[in-house]
Protein backbone atom coordinates (compact mmCIF):
# COMPACT_ATOMS: atom_id res chain seq x y z
CA UNK A 1 0.00 0.00 0.00
CA UNK A 2 2.69 2.46 0.98
CA UNK A 3 4.58 1.97 -2.31
CA UNK A 4 1.44 2.71 -4.24
CA UNK A 5 0.78 5.78 -2.15
CA UNK A 6 4.29 7.02 -2.82
CA UNK A 7 3.94 6.23 -6.52
CA UNK A 8 0.78 8.23 -6.77
CA UNK A 9 2.33 11.25 -5.14
CA UNK A 10 5.10 11.46 -7.72
CA UNK A 11 3.29 13.26 -10.54
CA UNK A 12 2.44 16.06 -8.13
CA UNK A 13 6.09 17.01 -7.92
CA UNK A 14 6.43 16.97 -11.67
CA UNK A 15 3.22 18.58 -12.84
CA UNK A 16 1.98 21.98 -11.76
CA UNK A 17 -0.83 21.36 -9.31
CA UNK A 18 -3.43 23.25 -11.33
CA UNK A 19 -2.67 21.26 -14.48
CA UNK A 20 -3.14 18.04 -12.57
CA UNK A 21 -6.43 19.29 -11.17
CA UNK A 22 -7.58 20.21 -14.65
CA UNK A 23 -6.58 16.85 -16.11
CA UNK A 24 -8.32 14.96 -13.33
CA UNK A 25 -11.39 17.10 -13.76
CA UNK A 26 -11.53 16.22 -17.43
CA UNK A 27 -11.19 12.50 -16.68
CA UNK A 28 -13.34 12.94 -13.60
CA UNK A 29 -16.74 11.46 -12.98
CA UNK A 30 -17.10 9.58 -16.24
CA UNK A 31 -20.31 11.40 -17.16
CA UNK A 32 -22.41 8.81 -15.39
CA UNK A 33 -21.31 5.76 -17.36
CA UNK A 34 -19.98 4.06 -14.25
CA UNK A 35 -23.38 4.37 -12.64
CA UNK A 36 -24.92 2.82 -15.74
CA UNK A 37 -22.41 -0.01 -15.43
CA UNK A 38 -23.56 -0.53 -11.85
CA UNK A 39 -27.23 -0.71 -12.84
CA UNK A 40 -26.47 -3.11 -15.68
CA UNK A 41 -24.73 -5.39 -13.19
CA UNK A 42 -27.72 -5.33 -10.83
CA UNK A 43 -30.24 -5.95 -13.61
CA UNK A 44 -28.29 -8.95 -14.90
CA UNK A 45 -29.76 -10.75 -11.93
CA UNK A 46 -33.25 -9.26 -12.21
CA UNK A 47 -33.80 -9.61 -15.95
CA UNK A 48 -37.45 -10.50 -15.33
CA UNK A 49 -38.09 -6.82 -14.57
CA UNK A 50 -36.75 -6.00 -18.03
CA UNK A 51 -38.93 -8.67 -19.62
CA UNK A 52 -42.07 -7.21 -18.07
CA UNK A 53 -41.12 -3.80 -19.43
CA UNK A 54 -41.05 -5.30 -22.92
CA UNK A 55 -44.37 -7.07 -22.49
CA UNK A 56 -46.49 -4.22 -21.11
CA UNK A 57 -46.73 -1.99 -24.21
CA UNK A 58 -47.37 -5.06 -26.33
CA UNK A 59 -50.36 -5.91 -24.16
CA UNK A 60 -51.74 -2.45 -24.91
CA UNK A 61 -51.08 -2.87 -28.62
CA UNK A 62 -52.88 -6.19 -28.75
CA UNK A 63 -55.87 -5.18 -26.63
CA UNK A 64 -56.46 -1.61 -27.79
CA UNK A 65 -54.84 -1.69 -31.20
CA UNK A 66 -56.28 -4.96 -32.39
CA UNK A 67 -59.34 -5.29 -30.16
CA UNK A 68 -60.69 -1.74 -30.32
CA UNK A 69 -59.33 -1.49 -33.87
CA UNK A 70 -61.82 -4.16 -34.93
CA UNK A 71 -64.68 -1.98 -33.68
CA UNK A 72 -63.37 1.35 -34.96
CA UNK A 73 -62.11 0.34 -38.36
CA UNK A 74 -60.16 3.26 -39.73
CA UNK A 75 -59.29 6.83 -38.74
CA UNK A 76 -58.82 9.96 -40.81
CA UNK A 77 -55.61 11.66 -39.94
CA UNK A 78 -53.93 14.49 -41.87
CA UNK A 79 -56.05 13.93 -44.96
CA UNK A 80 -55.31 10.18 -45.15
CA UNK A 81 -57.35 7.31 -43.84
CA UNK A 82 -55.44 4.61 -41.93
CA UNK A 83 -56.48 1.50 -40.02
CA UNK A 84 -56.98 2.20 -36.32
CA UNK A 85 -54.15 -0.15 -35.31
CA UNK A 86 -51.75 1.76 -37.52
CA UNK A 87 -53.00 5.00 -36.00
CA UNK A 88 -52.71 3.98 -32.38
CA UNK A 89 -49.46 1.94 -32.47
CA UNK A 90 -47.00 4.88 -32.69
CA UNK A 91 -48.88 6.63 -29.87
CA UNK A 92 -48.52 3.52 -27.72
CA UNK A 93 -44.80 3.46 -28.47
CA UNK A 94 -44.47 7.09 -27.36
CA UNK A 95 -46.54 6.35 -24.25
CA UNK A 96 -44.46 3.35 -23.30
CA UNK A 97 -41.29 5.43 -23.71
CA UNK A 98 -42.80 7.94 -21.32
CA UNK A 99 -43.97 5.36 -18.78
CA UNK A 100 -40.67 3.47 -18.72
CA UNK A 101 -38.68 6.66 -18.31
CA UNK A 102 -40.93 7.96 -15.56
CA UNK A 103 -40.84 4.69 -13.64
CA UNK A 104 -37.05 4.53 -13.72
CA UNK A 105 -36.48 8.13 -12.89
CA UNK A 106 -39.03 8.46 -10.08
CA UNK A 107 -39.50 5.28 -8.01
CA UNK A 108 -36.03 3.86 -8.58
CA UNK A 109 -34.25 7.18 -8.13
CA UNK A 110 -36.22 8.00 -4.98
CA UNK A 111 -35.30 4.65 -3.46
CA UNK A 112 -31.61 5.11 -4.29
CA UNK A 113 -31.66 8.69 -3.05
CA UNK A 114 -33.46 8.26 0.26
CA UNK A 115 -33.09 4.63 1.28
CA UNK A 116 -30.21 2.86 -0.45
CA UNK A 117 -27.95 5.94 0.04
CA UNK A 118 -26.43 5.04 -3.30
CA UNK A 119 -25.65 8.61 -4.27
CA UNK A 120 -24.02 9.33 -0.92
CA UNK A 121 -21.52 6.60 -1.74
CA UNK A 122 -21.15 7.76 -5.35
CA UNK A 123 -20.53 11.39 -4.44
CA UNK A 124 -17.65 10.42 -2.12
CA UNK A 125 -15.78 9.39 -5.30
CA UNK A 126 -14.68 11.72 -8.13
CA UNK A 127 -18.23 11.54 -9.52
CA UNK A 128 -20.37 14.68 -9.28
CA UNK A 129 -24.08 15.29 -8.93
CA UNK A 130 -24.25 15.98 -12.67
CA UNK A 131 -22.77 12.52 -13.29
CA UNK A 132 -25.50 11.03 -11.09
CA UNK A 133 -28.20 12.77 -13.14
CA UNK A 134 -26.56 11.74 -16.43
CA UNK A 135 -26.13 8.15 -15.24
CA UNK A 136 -29.72 7.75 -14.10
CA UNK A 137 -31.18 9.33 -17.22
CA UNK A 138 -28.75 7.39 -19.41
CA UNK A 139 -29.83 4.16 -17.79
CA UNK A 140 -33.50 5.00 -18.27
CA UNK A 141 -32.70 5.56 -21.95
CA UNK A 142 -30.93 2.23 -22.33
CA UNK A 143 -33.90 0.40 -20.87
CA UNK A 144 -36.22 2.51 -22.98
CA UNK A 145 -34.26 1.63 -26.12
CA UNK A 146 -34.61 -2.06 -25.33
CA UNK A 147 -38.39 -1.78 -24.92
CA UNK A 148 -38.77 0.41 -28.00
CA UNK A 149 -36.77 -2.04 -30.14
CA UNK A 150 -38.98 -4.93 -29.08
CA UNK A 151 -42.11 -2.87 -29.78
CA UNK A 152 -40.81 -1.75 -33.19
CA UNK A 153 -40.02 -5.32 -34.17
CA UNK A 154 -43.64 -6.27 -33.44
CA UNK A 155 -44.90 -3.22 -35.36
CA UNK A 156 -42.72 -4.21 -38.30
CA UNK A 157 -44.00 -7.78 -38.20
CA UNK A 158 -47.60 -6.51 -38.14
CA UNK A 159 -46.95 -4.18 -41.08
CA UNK A 160 -47.59 -1.07 -38.98
CA UNK A 161 -44.51 0.86 -40.10
CA UNK A 162 -45.81 2.77 -43.13
CA UNK A 163 -43.02 5.16 -44.00
CA UNK A 164 -39.22 5.00 -44.46
CA UNK A 165 -39.16 7.71 -41.76
CA UNK A 166 -40.06 4.90 -39.37
CA UNK A 167 -36.32 4.35 -39.14
CA UNK A 168 -36.29 7.47 -36.98
CA UNK A 169 -38.86 5.99 -34.59
CA UNK A 170 -36.17 4.55 -32.32
CA UNK A 171 -34.32 7.86 -31.88
CA UNK A 172 -37.70 9.52 -31.35
CA UNK A 173 -38.52 6.99 -28.62
CA UNK A 174 -35.16 7.73 -27.00
CA UNK A 175 -35.77 11.46 -27.20
CA UNK A 176 -39.15 10.95 -25.55
CA UNK A 177 -37.49 8.84 -22.85
CA UNK A 178 -34.83 11.50 -22.32
CA UNK A 179 -37.38 14.29 -21.87
CA UNK A 180 -39.52 12.35 -19.40
CA UNK A 181 -36.65 10.72 -17.51
CA UNK A 182 -34.99 14.09 -16.97
CA UNK A 183 -38.25 15.75 -15.92
CA UNK A 184 -39.13 12.78 -13.73
CA UNK A 185 -35.78 12.79 -11.96
CA UNK A 186 -35.98 16.53 -11.42
CA UNK A 187 -39.47 16.12 -9.92
CA UNK A 188 -38.30 13.23 -7.73
CA UNK A 189 -35.69 15.38 -6.03
CA UNK A 190 -38.57 17.48 -4.67
CA UNK A 191 -40.49 14.51 -3.27
CA UNK A 192 -40.58 14.02 0.48
CA UNK A 193 -42.30 10.64 0.85
CA UNK A 194 -43.88 7.83 -1.12
CA UNK A 195 -47.23 9.65 -0.82
CA UNK A 196 -45.89 12.31 -3.18
CA UNK A 197 -45.76 9.70 -5.92
CA UNK A 198 -49.53 10.11 -6.24
CA UNK A 199 -48.63 13.25 -8.17
CA UNK A 200 -46.75 11.16 -10.71
CA UNK A 201 -49.89 9.13 -11.37
CA UNK A 202 -51.97 12.28 -11.33
CA UNK A 203 -49.87 13.69 -14.17
CA UNK A 204 -48.98 10.63 -16.21
CA UNK A 205 -52.44 9.02 -16.46
CA UNK A 206 -54.20 12.06 -17.97
CA UNK A 207 -51.25 12.54 -20.31
CA UNK A 208 -51.65 8.94 -21.42
CA UNK A 209 -55.41 9.24 -21.95
CA UNK A 210 -55.81 12.72 -23.44
CA UNK A 211 -52.71 13.36 -25.59
CA UNK A 212 -54.45 12.41 -28.84
CA UNK A 213 -53.25 8.93 -28.06
CA UNK A 214 -56.42 7.03 -28.91
CA UNK A 215 -58.13 9.49 -31.26
CA UNK A 216 -57.08 12.43 -33.43
CA UNK A 217 -56.59 15.85 -31.89
CA UNK A 218 -59.42 17.12 -34.13
CA UNK A 219 -62.10 15.63 -31.86
CA UNK A 220 -61.40 18.39 -29.31
CA UNK A 221 -62.74 21.94 -29.51
CA UNK A 222 -60.07 24.47 -30.56
CA UNK A 223 -59.33 25.71 -27.02
CA UNK A 224 -58.74 22.19 -25.74
CA UNK A 225 -56.61 21.41 -28.79
CA UNK A 226 -54.26 24.24 -27.89
CA UNK A 227 -54.08 23.07 -24.30
CA UNK A 228 -53.28 19.49 -25.36
CA UNK A 229 -50.67 20.70 -27.83
CA UNK A 230 -48.81 22.32 -24.95
CA UNK A 231 -48.38 19.04 -23.05
CA UNK A 232 -45.30 16.88 -23.55
CA UNK A 233 -46.79 13.51 -24.39
CA UNK A 234 -48.80 15.09 -27.20
CA UNK A 235 -45.50 16.33 -28.62
CA UNK A 236 -44.04 12.83 -28.47
CA UNK A 237 -47.16 11.20 -29.94
CA UNK A 238 -47.33 13.70 -32.80
CA UNK A 239 -43.64 13.18 -33.55
CA UNK A 240 -43.88 9.40 -33.51
CA UNK A 241 -47.09 9.29 -35.53
CA UNK A 242 -45.67 11.74 -38.06
CA UNK A 243 -42.59 9.56 -38.56
CA UNK A 244 -44.34 6.21 -38.72
CA UNK A 245 -47.15 7.40 -41.01
CA UNK A 246 -44.79 9.54 -43.09
CA UNK A 247 -46.86 12.67 -42.48
CA UNK A 248 -45.86 15.92 -40.84
CA UNK A 249 -42.75 17.04 -42.72
CA UNK A 250 -40.23 19.53 -41.29
CA UNK A 251 -42.83 20.68 -38.73
CA UNK A 252 -41.87 17.58 -36.76
CA UNK A 253 -38.68 19.41 -35.80
CA UNK A 254 -40.77 21.59 -33.46
CA UNK A 255 -41.67 18.50 -31.48
CA UNK A 256 -38.01 17.51 -31.40
CA UNK A 257 -37.06 20.95 -30.10
CA UNK A 258 -39.78 20.85 -27.42
CA UNK A 259 -38.60 17.46 -26.11
CA UNK A 260 -34.92 18.43 -26.25
CA UNK A 261 -35.52 21.57 -24.21
CA UNK A 262 -37.65 19.68 -21.71
CA UNK A 263 -34.91 17.06 -21.28
CA UNK A 264 -32.09 19.59 -20.97
CA UNK A 265 -34.02 21.59 -18.38
CA UNK A 266 -34.81 18.44 -16.39
CA UNK A 267 -31.19 17.32 -16.50
CA UNK A 268 -30.00 20.69 -15.24
CA UNK A 269 -32.52 20.85 -12.42
CA UNK A 270 -31.90 17.22 -11.41
CA UNK A 271 -28.14 17.74 -11.14
CA UNK A 272 -28.56 20.96 -9.17
CA UNK A 273 -31.09 19.41 -6.80
CA UNK A 274 -28.95 16.32 -6.09
CA UNK A 275 -26.21 18.75 -5.06
CA UNK A 276 -28.61 20.71 -2.87
CA UNK A 277 -29.89 17.56 -1.16
CA UNK A 278 -26.67 15.62 -0.60
CA UNK A 279 -23.75 18.05 -0.68
CA UNK A 280 -24.81 20.03 2.38
CA UNK B 1 4.94 19.30 -3.34
CA UNK B 2 7.64 18.90 -0.72
CA UNK B 3 6.95 16.06 1.66
CA UNK B 4 6.91 18.20 4.78
CA UNK B 5 4.02 20.36 3.55
CA UNK B 6 0.71 19.52 5.23
CA UNK B 7 -1.64 17.05 3.49
CA UNK B 8 -4.60 18.88 4.99
CA UNK B 9 -4.60 22.46 6.16
CA UNK B 10 -7.63 24.21 7.67
CA UNK B 11 -7.77 27.87 8.68
CA UNK B 12 -10.80 29.41 10.36
CA UNK B 13 -13.01 26.61 9.05
CA UNK B 14 -16.72 27.24 9.66
CA UNK B 15 -19.82 25.22 8.84
CA UNK B 16 -23.29 26.59 9.45
CA UNK B 17 -26.65 25.00 8.75
CA UNK B 18 -29.11 27.90 8.78
CA UNK B 19 -28.64 29.55 12.16
CA UNK B 20 -26.93 26.50 13.70
CA UNK B 21 -23.14 26.61 13.74
CA UNK B 22 -21.78 23.07 13.60
CA UNK B 23 -18.11 24.00 13.19
CA UNK B 24 -17.08 27.33 14.64
CA UNK B 25 -13.75 28.40 13.18
CA UNK B 26 -11.20 25.61 13.60
CA UNK B 27 -7.54 25.40 12.54
CA UNK B 28 -5.55 22.21 12.09
CA UNK B 29 -2.83 20.66 9.96
CA UNK B 30 -2.15 17.08 9.06
CA UNK B 31 1.07 15.54 7.76
CA UNK B 32 1.77 12.51 5.63
CA UNK B 33 1.77 9.22 7.50
CA UNK B 34 0.03 10.62 10.56
CA UNK B 35 -2.97 9.12 12.31
CA UNK B 36 -4.98 12.17 13.26
CA UNK B 37 -8.11 12.11 15.40
CA UNK B 38 -11.07 14.33 16.19
CA UNK B 39 -12.24 13.36 19.67
CA UNK B 40 -15.47 14.71 21.04
CA UNK B 41 -19.04 13.88 22.03
CA UNK B 42 -21.94 13.64 19.56
CA UNK B 43 -22.73 17.05 18.14
CA UNK B 44 -19.21 18.42 18.64
CA UNK B 45 -18.87 19.10 14.91
CA UNK B 46 -16.64 16.11 14.09
CA UNK B 47 -18.77 14.66 11.29
CA UNK B 48 -19.35 18.09 9.73
CA UNK B 49 -15.58 18.60 9.70
CA UNK B 50 -15.11 15.18 8.18
CA UNK B 51 -17.64 15.86 5.43
CA UNK B 52 -15.85 19.09 4.56
CA UNK B 53 -12.55 17.20 4.34
CA UNK B 54 -14.29 14.59 2.17
CA UNK B 55 -15.30 17.41 -0.21
CA UNK B 56 -18.99 16.56 0.04
CA UNK B 57 -19.89 19.61 2.12
CA UNK B 58 -18.72 23.10 1.14
CA UNK B 59 -17.34 25.15 4.07
CA UNK B 60 -19.39 28.19 5.02
CA UNK B 61 -16.22 30.16 5.68
CA UNK B 62 -12.49 29.66 6.08
CA UNK B 63 -9.82 27.90 4.08
CA UNK B 64 -9.49 24.18 3.52
CA UNK B 65 -6.63 22.84 1.43
CA UNK B 66 -6.27 19.10 0.88
CA UNK B 67 -3.28 17.57 -0.96
CA UNK B 68 -2.40 21.10 -2.00
CA UNK B 69 -5.77 21.58 -3.72
CA UNK B 70 -8.77 23.72 -2.83
CA UNK B 71 -11.57 21.66 -1.28
CA UNK B 72 -14.35 23.39 -3.18
CA UNK B 73 -12.80 24.14 -6.56
CA UNK B 74 -10.92 20.84 -6.91
CA UNK B 75 -13.36 18.59 -5.03
CA UNK B 76 -13.42 15.80 -7.62
CA UNK B 77 -9.62 15.73 -7.98
CA UNK B 78 -9.25 15.51 -4.21
CA UNK B 79 -11.92 12.85 -3.81
CA UNK B 80 -10.07 10.74 -6.38
CA UNK B 81 -7.26 10.46 -3.82
CA UNK B 82 -9.32 10.01 -0.64
CA UNK B 83 -10.73 6.87 0.94
CA UNK B 84 -13.92 7.45 2.90
CA UNK B 85 -15.51 5.29 5.59
CA UNK B 86 -18.73 7.14 6.44
CA UNK B 87 -20.44 6.93 9.80
CA UNK B 88 -23.42 5.07 8.35
CA UNK B 89 -22.69 2.23 5.98
CA UNK B 90 -23.48 3.11 2.39
CA UNK B 91 -22.72 -0.33 0.98
CA UNK B 92 -24.64 -1.31 -2.13
CA UNK B 93 -27.10 -3.98 -0.98
CA UNK B 94 -28.03 -4.86 -4.53
CA UNK B 95 -24.49 -6.10 -5.17
CA UNK B 96 -22.34 -8.88 -3.75
CA UNK B 97 -19.35 -8.28 -1.48
CA UNK B 98 -16.86 -8.46 -4.33
CA UNK B 99 -19.06 -6.40 -6.65
CA UNK B 100 -19.20 -3.66 -4.02
CA UNK B 101 -15.45 -3.24 -4.38
CA UNK B 102 -15.55 -3.63 -8.13
CA UNK B 103 -18.32 -1.13 -8.81
CA UNK B 104 -16.88 1.38 -6.33
CA UNK B 105 -13.52 1.14 -8.07
CA UNK B 106 -15.26 1.87 -11.35
CA UNK B 107 -16.71 5.07 -9.85
CA UNK B 108 -13.06 6.14 -9.61
CA UNK B 109 -12.58 5.24 -13.26
CA UNK B 110 -10.02 2.55 -12.40
CA UNK B 111 -9.31 -0.12 -15.03
CA UNK B 112 -11.10 -3.42 -14.47
CA UNK B 113 -7.90 -5.46 -14.16
CA UNK B 114 -6.49 -3.13 -11.51
CA UNK B 115 -9.70 -3.34 -9.49
CA UNK B 116 -9.89 -7.13 -9.67
CA UNK B 117 -6.35 -7.47 -8.40
CA UNK B 118 -6.83 -4.95 -5.59
CA UNK B 119 -10.25 -6.32 -4.63
CA UNK B 120 -8.82 -9.79 -4.06
CA UNK B 121 -5.99 -8.42 -1.90
CA UNK B 122 -8.34 -6.14 0.03
CA UNK B 123 -10.87 -8.88 0.75
CA UNK B 124 -8.01 -10.93 2.16
CA UNK B 125 -6.88 -7.96 4.20
CA UNK B 126 -10.30 -7.45 5.82
CA UNK B 127 -10.81 -11.21 6.20
CA UNK B 128 -13.84 -11.40 3.94
CA UNK B 129 -12.38 -13.45 1.09
CA UNK B 130 -14.68 -16.37 1.91
CA UNK B 131 -17.74 -14.10 1.67
CA UNK B 132 -16.76 -12.54 -1.68
CA UNK B 133 -19.73 -13.95 -3.59
CA UNK B 134 -22.31 -13.30 -0.85
CA UNK B 135 -24.90 -10.55 -0.67
CA UNK B 136 -24.13 -7.68 1.70
CA UNK B 137 -27.30 -7.65 3.79
CA UNK B 138 -26.72 -10.84 5.82
CA UNK B 139 -23.23 -9.71 6.91
CA UNK B 140 -22.74 -8.76 10.55
CA UNK B 141 -22.15 -5.13 11.54
CA UNK B 142 -18.43 -5.75 11.97
CA UNK B 143 -18.14 -7.41 8.56
CA UNK B 144 -19.99 -4.56 6.87
CA UNK B 145 -17.62 -2.10 8.50
CA UNK B 146 -14.61 -4.08 7.31
CA UNK B 147 -16.08 -4.25 3.82
CA UNK B 148 -16.55 -0.48 3.91
CA UNK B 149 -12.90 -0.13 4.90
CA UNK B 150 -11.83 -2.41 2.04
CA UNK B 151 -14.02 -0.38 -0.33
CA UNK B 152 -12.42 2.86 0.83
CA UNK B 153 -8.97 1.49 -0.05
CA UNK B 154 -9.81 0.42 -3.61
CA UNK B 155 -8.30 3.62 -5.08
CA UNK B 156 -5.09 3.30 -2.99
CA UNK B 157 -5.93 6.61 -1.30
CA UNK B 158 -3.39 9.13 -0.01
CA UNK B 159 -5.64 9.82 2.98
CA UNK B 160 -8.16 7.53 4.63
CA UNK B 161 -11.10 9.27 6.37
CA UNK B 162 -12.94 7.27 9.02
CA UNK B 163 -16.03 8.75 10.67
CA UNK B 164 -16.75 6.89 13.91
CA UNK B 165 -15.25 3.66 12.56
CA UNK B 166 -16.36 1.39 15.40
CA UNK B 167 -19.55 3.01 16.65
CA UNK B 168 -22.29 0.42 17.02
CA UNK B 169 -19.94 -2.57 16.94
CA UNK B 170 -19.64 -5.11 19.72
CA UNK B 171 -16.29 -5.18 21.57
CA UNK B 172 -14.90 -8.12 19.65
CA UNK B 173 -15.77 -6.64 16.26
CA UNK B 174 -14.22 -3.34 17.38
CA UNK B 175 -10.95 -5.02 18.15
CA UNK B 176 -10.86 -6.65 14.71
CA UNK B 177 -11.43 -3.26 13.07
CA UNK B 178 -8.79 -1.62 15.27
CA UNK B 179 -6.31 -4.33 14.36
CA UNK B 180 -6.87 -3.70 10.63
CA UNK B 181 -6.60 0.07 11.04
CA UNK B 182 -3.44 -0.34 13.06
CA UNK B 183 -1.94 -2.43 10.26
CA UNK B 184 -2.81 0.28 7.74
CA UNK B 185 -1.16 2.84 9.97
CA UNK B 186 1.97 0.67 10.14
CA UNK B 187 1.97 0.55 6.34
CA UNK B 188 2.17 4.34 6.28
CA UNK B 189 -1.41 5.16 5.29
CA UNK B 190 -2.44 8.59 6.55
CA UNK B 191 -5.53 8.20 8.73
CA UNK B 192 -8.03 10.83 9.83
CA UNK B 193 -10.67 9.59 12.20
CA UNK B 194 -13.41 10.89 14.41
CA UNK B 195 -14.43 9.10 17.56
CA UNK B 196 -16.14 9.57 20.86
CA UNK B 197 -14.29 6.58 22.30
CA UNK B 198 -11.24 7.69 24.20
CA UNK B 199 -9.68 4.21 24.01
CA UNK B 200 -9.99 4.30 20.22
CA UNK B 201 -8.31 7.71 20.11
CA UNK B 202 -5.52 6.56 22.44
CA UNK B 203 -4.84 3.38 20.49
CA UNK B 204 -4.94 4.75 16.97
CA UNK B 205 -4.07 8.44 16.98
CA UNK B 206 -0.60 9.92 16.87
CA UNK B 207 -2.12 13.33 17.33
CA UNK B 208 -5.61 14.54 18.04
CA UNK B 209 -7.81 17.51 18.62
CA UNK B 210 -10.46 17.55 21.31
CA UNK B 211 -13.65 19.11 19.90
CA UNK B 212 -16.55 20.51 21.83
CA UNK B 213 -19.40 22.69 20.60
CA UNK B 214 -17.84 23.16 17.16
CA UNK B 215 -14.53 24.43 18.54
CA UNK B 216 -11.16 22.87 19.24
CA UNK B 217 -10.67 22.71 23.00
CA UNK B 218 -7.11 21.35 22.87
CA UNK B 219 -4.74 19.54 20.57
CA UNK B 220 -1.65 17.38 20.93
CA UNK B 221 -0.53 13.77 21.26
CA UNK B 222 -2.66 11.54 23.50
CA UNK B 223 0.15 11.34 26.06
CA UNK B 224 0.93 15.04 25.79
CA UNK B 225 -2.72 15.97 26.38
CA UNK B 226 -2.94 13.70 29.40
CA UNK B 227 0.29 15.15 30.77
CA UNK B 228 -0.90 18.69 30.21
CA UNK B 229 -4.51 18.42 31.37
CA UNK B 230 -4.49 15.61 33.90
CA UNK B 231 -2.45 13.97 36.65
CA UNK B 232 -0.57 10.68 36.33
CA UNK B 233 -3.16 8.82 38.42
CA UNK B 234 -6.83 8.98 39.21
CA UNK B 235 -8.54 7.59 42.29
CA UNK B 236 -12.14 6.64 41.57
CA UNK B 237 -14.37 6.25 44.61
CA UNK B 238 -17.92 5.00 44.76
CA UNK B 239 -20.05 5.43 47.84
CA UNK B 240 -23.52 4.36 48.86
CA UNK B 241 -25.83 6.90 47.12
CA UNK B 242 -27.09 8.00 50.58
CA UNK B 243 -23.54 8.90 51.67
CA UNK B 244 -22.37 10.27 48.32
CA UNK B 245 -22.79 14.00 49.04
CA UNK B 246 -21.48 13.83 52.57
CA UNK B 247 -18.42 11.90 51.40
CA UNK B 248 -17.80 14.49 48.69
CA UNK B 249 -17.74 17.22 51.34
CA UNK B 250 -15.36 15.30 53.60
CA UNK B 251 -13.00 14.55 50.69
CA UNK B 252 -12.20 18.25 50.30
CA UNK B 253 -9.82 17.65 53.20
CA UNK B 254 -7.76 15.26 51.04
CA UNK B 255 -5.10 17.06 48.97
CA UNK B 256 -5.67 16.54 45.24
CA UNK B 257 -4.78 18.45 42.09
CA UNK B 258 -8.43 18.35 41.09
CA UNK B 259 -11.62 16.59 42.14
CA UNK B 260 -14.66 15.76 40.05
CA UNK B 261 -17.94 14.86 41.73
CA UNK B 262 -19.96 12.89 39.17
CA UNK B 263 -23.47 11.54 39.69
CA UNK B 264 -22.24 8.08 40.64
CA UNK B 265 -18.54 8.48 41.43
CA UNK B 266 -15.99 10.88 42.85
CA UNK B 267 -12.68 11.26 41.01
CA UNK B 268 -9.53 12.51 42.69
CA UNK B 269 -6.69 13.59 40.38
CA UNK B 270 -3.44 12.89 42.22
CA UNK B 271 0.19 11.91 41.59
CA UNK B 272 -0.12 8.71 43.68
CA UNK B 273 -3.51 7.02 43.91
CA UNK B 274 -2.65 4.44 46.54
CA UNK B 275 -1.25 7.05 48.90
CA UNK B 276 -4.41 9.14 48.48
CA UNK B 277 -6.62 6.12 49.09
CA UNK B 278 -4.80 5.59 52.40
CA UNK B 279 -5.52 9.24 53.28
CA UNK B 280 -9.22 8.73 52.42
CA UNK B 281 -9.39 5.69 54.70
CA UNK B 282 -7.60 7.64 57.45
CA UNK B 283 -10.47 10.16 57.35
CA UNK B 284 -12.78 7.32 58.31
CA UNK B 285 -14.42 7.13 54.88
CA UNK B 286 -15.19 3.65 53.62
CA UNK B 287 -16.00 3.67 49.87
CA UNK B 288 -18.00 0.74 48.41
CA UNK B 289 -15.43 0.44 45.64
CA UNK B 290 -12.15 2.17 44.94
CA UNK B 291 -10.02 2.09 41.84
CA UNK B 292 -6.61 3.55 41.17
CA UNK B 293 -5.95 4.00 37.46
CA UNK B 294 -3.89 6.03 35.05
CA UNK B 295 -5.38 9.15 33.52
CA UNK B 296 -7.03 8.78 30.12
CA UNK B 297 -8.32 11.11 27.43
CA UNK B 298 -11.70 10.82 29.14
CA UNK B 299 -10.20 12.75 32.04
CA UNK B 300 -8.74 15.31 29.67
CA UNK B 301 -12.16 15.80 28.13
CA UNK B 302 -13.82 16.09 31.54
CA UNK B 303 -11.28 18.69 32.55
CA UNK B 304 -11.66 20.69 29.34
CA UNK B 305 -15.44 20.66 29.06
CA UNK B 306 -16.81 19.66 32.45
CA UNK B 307 -18.67 16.82 30.78
CA UNK B 308 -18.07 13.15 30.08
CA UNK B 309 -17.54 11.99 26.48
CA UNK B 310 -20.55 9.69 26.54
CA UNK B 311 -22.95 12.50 27.53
Amino acid sequence: MSERVAGRALPLRVLPVTALAGATRALGGGGGRHLIERHARVYRRTWLVLASGVAEPLFYLFSIGIGIGKLVGSVKVGGATVPYTTFVAPALLATSSMNGAIFDSTFNVFFRLKYAKLYDAVLATPMRSGDVALGEIGWALIRGALYACAFLVVMLAMGLLRSPWSAAALPAALLTGFAFAAAGMAATTFMRSWQDFEYVTLVSVPLFLFSATFYPLSVYPRAVQILVQCTPLYQAVALMRGLVLGAGGPALLWHVAYLLIMGAAGLYVAGRRVSRLLLT
Amino acid sequence: MPDDSPLIRARGLVKRFGTFTAVDGIDFELRRGEAFGFLGPNGAGKSSTMRMIGCVSPPTAGELTILGLDSVRDGAAIRARLGVVPQEDTLDVELTVRENLYVYGRYFGLPRAVISERAAALLDFVQLADRAGDQVEPLSGGMKRRLTIARSLINAPDILLLDEPTTGLDPQARHVVWDRLFRLKRQGVTLVLTTHYMDEAEQLCDRLVVMDGGRIAAQGTPRGLIGEYSTPEVLELRFDPADHDAAADKLTAVPATRREVLADRILLYVPDGDATLAQVRALGLDPLTSLVRRSTLEDVFLRLTGRQLGE
